[in-house]
């Protein structure tokens, strides 16, 4: 039997985390905005599909048009609908050997705090709540393993916990200090939502465990050496740019998001299918 | 459409019973202090940061000493003693506010529009017995002292916690206990730190009563307050006001929940002459539902104006003392209000700098009623102003936690329900 597409139960998870958001914590973030983002974010889709010349498929640009919402931040909604165009039309434009590079919505974010000062990721809106971070975690789990893709997520949690916890360790730190770093709602949505997009990691399990410690390492020393905020995004879009060169270091199947099984036998396939 | 007459009387509430440093006091001898609250104000653009941090320490000057925490090593120049005044300025111009508005008289004509503003803002011989020789051999460093206004000031650098709890103990100072740990990791994570006493000579000479609050600039990448030694020695929650002037937009914390204090809520007249008690059960209200686990904003504006005005906007001079250093950009303000204790707020507060400049405010409405004339439309107005009072009542409840029969027995709102002229609805059906 036929397993139902992931991304129904991603978009499911993030609608809720958008409800809950605005509604109980008090996101800085509308309804109506959420709504334009969302179908920017679709509308880029169709152009790009129909210049692309491929099927429509709104499911991806829909998690990209909530991950936006859900993350992005700005007193422009003009800023906040490009970074829905930016993050729909990178699939599109910025692709190596037929795989895009950069997961949508992190590259979105990261390209416009790179352009203008007048956006931001708020980290800490989340709180540090052990409920809603348990909550989180298990629709994310749910998200993750009808991904087949748990390995990114599972590797990415180990190494920043270690990271995270050794330094503290390390200086001295009481261990509520770690604990309450990773008690972040940033944080799980950011391990349980995006760096698990099977369409951006490595082909190879063992590609996938490289690249979740490679940003790891990278946003931990964004976050405690540098000092900066959003480690992790930076992080990671930094690290996509290695994805290729890992694939052909590395190489296994590519993921294909209507099969949902990823450990079959396919030949390593190179199909320009910009759907996703 | 209801319109109102517009008429503004702006009460401010400042940080009341504030003030001791994010550092931990040590007191000379056995006095029992405890730092309850803190001003901090922070000036902050790029890597360049500018701390003020003002006391209400209110034993004796003899016994005052405090340990800062810096993220860099700092020479003379860096630190100053600025002017109270600016804190206090900072304060009455960020306060919540109470905004006054008077109801028109329903009976009557229009009135042109009457705009009254008021501002009522509510609102300190280091002896070293030891020789840097010992303090070398402790592992600890003095690398300058001096004396900067009314405080002798000593630039310590240390290897190892308990090399410099040793020596602040051999100098007299008193360490809580627990206050090793935290500066064992401060120390790891290359944190310098200075002392400050008050020199009593050169306070009576200045002429001084109270302690000025201290400044220190330094350049690092850590936008960071450090509230952890300030937790070691405090009995029970403390209360932390920051401001931060910074050129671009409001701040907010990245390690902790930001949330915006409630505001633009009506409230009852009673509220007027309560507003201190109101304000301060609000503000416990709101921690208590966030499990204390949120920072709360109170203020954020362009500096530049504001409306209505608690008090006037810190002029340039102001701000130039205060440390502002640029020129040519913003000057935006975000006060920060935030209750903490060890388990709720386990580590430094951690800020970044948005680039959202939309103002906020924590302002409350008192609605005049109007002394109604004989007319229909004044049955009309007397009846939603019962249910007006209603809503104001239970606001404050919503808001305080407080019992909507006091709420409705001060508002002597059973009498707003039938006044004399007031005919039962029924009464007007036929």
């Amino acid at each position: 039997m036929r397993r139902l597409d992931p991304r129904l139960y991603q978009i499911g998870a993030l609608m809720l985390l958008l409800v809950y958001g605005i509604v109980a914590l008090e996101f800085d973030v509308t309804f109506v905005r959420a709504v334009l983002l969302l179908a920017t974010a679709i509308a880029t889709q169709a152009v790009g599909a129909r210049l692309g010349g491929v099927s429509f498929d709104p499911r991806s640009a829909a998690i990209s048009g909530l991950s936006l919402s859900l993350l992005l931040r700005s007193d422009s909604l003009i800023l906040l609908l490009a970074g829905a165009v930016i993050a729909v039309g990178s699939k599109f434009v910025v692709r190596i050997r037929g795989k895009h590079v950069f997961n949508p919505t992190n590259v979105a974010i990261v390209v416009l705090m790179l352009m203008t000062d007048r956006v931001w990721v708020s980290p800490g809106q989340w709180g540090n709540v052990a409920f809603f971070g348990f909550l989180i975690t298990c629709i994310g789990g749910l998200v993750v393993n009808r991904a087949a893709r748990s390995d990114v997520t599972y590797a990415f949690i180990v190494a920043w916990s270690a990271l995270v916890i050794g330094c503290s360790l390390w200086v001295g730190e009481p261990l509520t200090i770690p604990f309450h770093r990773l008690e972040s709602g940033a944080l799980l949505l950011f391990t349980f939502f995006m760096i698990s997009d099977p369409k951006t990691t490595p082909d190879s399990r063992a590609g996938r465990m490289l690249f979740a410690a490679l940003v790891a390492i990278g946003g931990w020393y964004i976050n405690y050496r540098l000092f900066r905020t959003n480690g992790i995004l930076w992080s990671l879009a930094g690290m996509a740019v290695l994805v290729p060169i890992i694939d052909v270091l590395l190489p296994a199947a590519r993921y294909y998001w209507n099969d949902a099984v990823v450990s079959s036998p396919r030949p390593h396939v190179l199909i320009p299918s910009p759907q996703h | 459409m209801k319109k109102y007459t517009l008429a503004l009387v702006v009460l401010s509430f400042a940080a009341a019973n504030a003030h001791a440093f994010c550092g931990f006091y040590v007191a000379k001898g056995d006095a029992k202090l405890f730092n309850r609250a803190s001003q901090v104000a922070i000036v902050r653009d790029q890597n360049r940061t500018v701390m003020t941090m003002a006391n209400d320490f209110q034993g004796s000057a003899r016994d005052f000493a405090v340990v800062i925490p810096v993220p860099t090593t700092i020479e003379r120049g860096q630190i100053h003693v600025a002017d109270k005044a600016l804190i206090d300025h900072l304060d009455a111009y960020s306060s919540p506010r109470l905004v006054e508005y008077f109801d028109p008289d329903p009976c009557a004509p229009p009135m042109m529009p009457m705009v009254v503003a008021q501002s009522g803002a509510m609102r300190e011989e280091m002896t070293l017995s030891k020789t840097r020789d010992r303090a070398r051999s402790l592992g600890v460093t003095i690398e300058a002292k001096y004396t900067v206004g009314e405080y002798d000031i000593l630039i310590l650098s240390a290897k190892q916690s308990n090399g410099l709890e040793t020596w602040l103990r051999e100098n007299g100072y008193s360490i809580p206990k627990g206050a090793s740990a935290v500066l064992g990791s401060y120390i790891r994570q290359n944190m310098h730190f200075f002392v400050a006493k008050v020199n009593l000579g050169e306070q009576a000479r200045l002429g001084f009563s109270y302690l000025r609050p201290l400044q220190v600039a330094y350049e690092s990448p850590k936008f960071m307050l450090p509230i952890r030694l300030g937790t070691v020695n405090a009995n029970g929650a403390q209360e932390l006001f920051v401001y931060v002037v910074t050129p671009r937009g409001r701040v907010e914390t990245t390690n902790y929940r930001t949330v915006k204090l409630p505001s633009d809520v009506d409230v009852p007249l009673f509220i007027r002459d309560d507003f201190a008690p109101f304000y301060k059960a609000l503000f416990s209200e709101q921690v208590k539902r966030e499990d204390m686990n949120a920072v709360f904003l109170e203020y954020a504006w362009d500096m530049n104006w504001c409306d209505p005005c608690a008090s006037e906007p810190l002029t340039t001079d102001e701000l130039k003392r205060l440390g502002v250093f640029w020129q040519g950009k913003g000057t935006f303000l975000t006060r920060l209000h935030v209750r903490y204790d060890r388990p709720h707020f386990p580590e430094d507060l951690v800020f970044q700098e948005t680039g959202d400049t939309r103002q906020f405010q924590a302002r409350y409405v008192l609605h005049h009623p109007a002394n109604a004339g004989h007319c229909d439309a004044a049955v009309t107005y007397r009846r939603e102003l019962h249910e007006r009072q209603e809503q104001e009542a239970r606001n404050v409840v919503r808001l305080t936690g407080w019992k909507i029969g006091t709420m409705r027995q001060k508002m002597h709102l059973a009498s707003a329900v039938t006044g004399p002229h007031e005919k039962k609805w029924w009464e007007t059906i036929w």
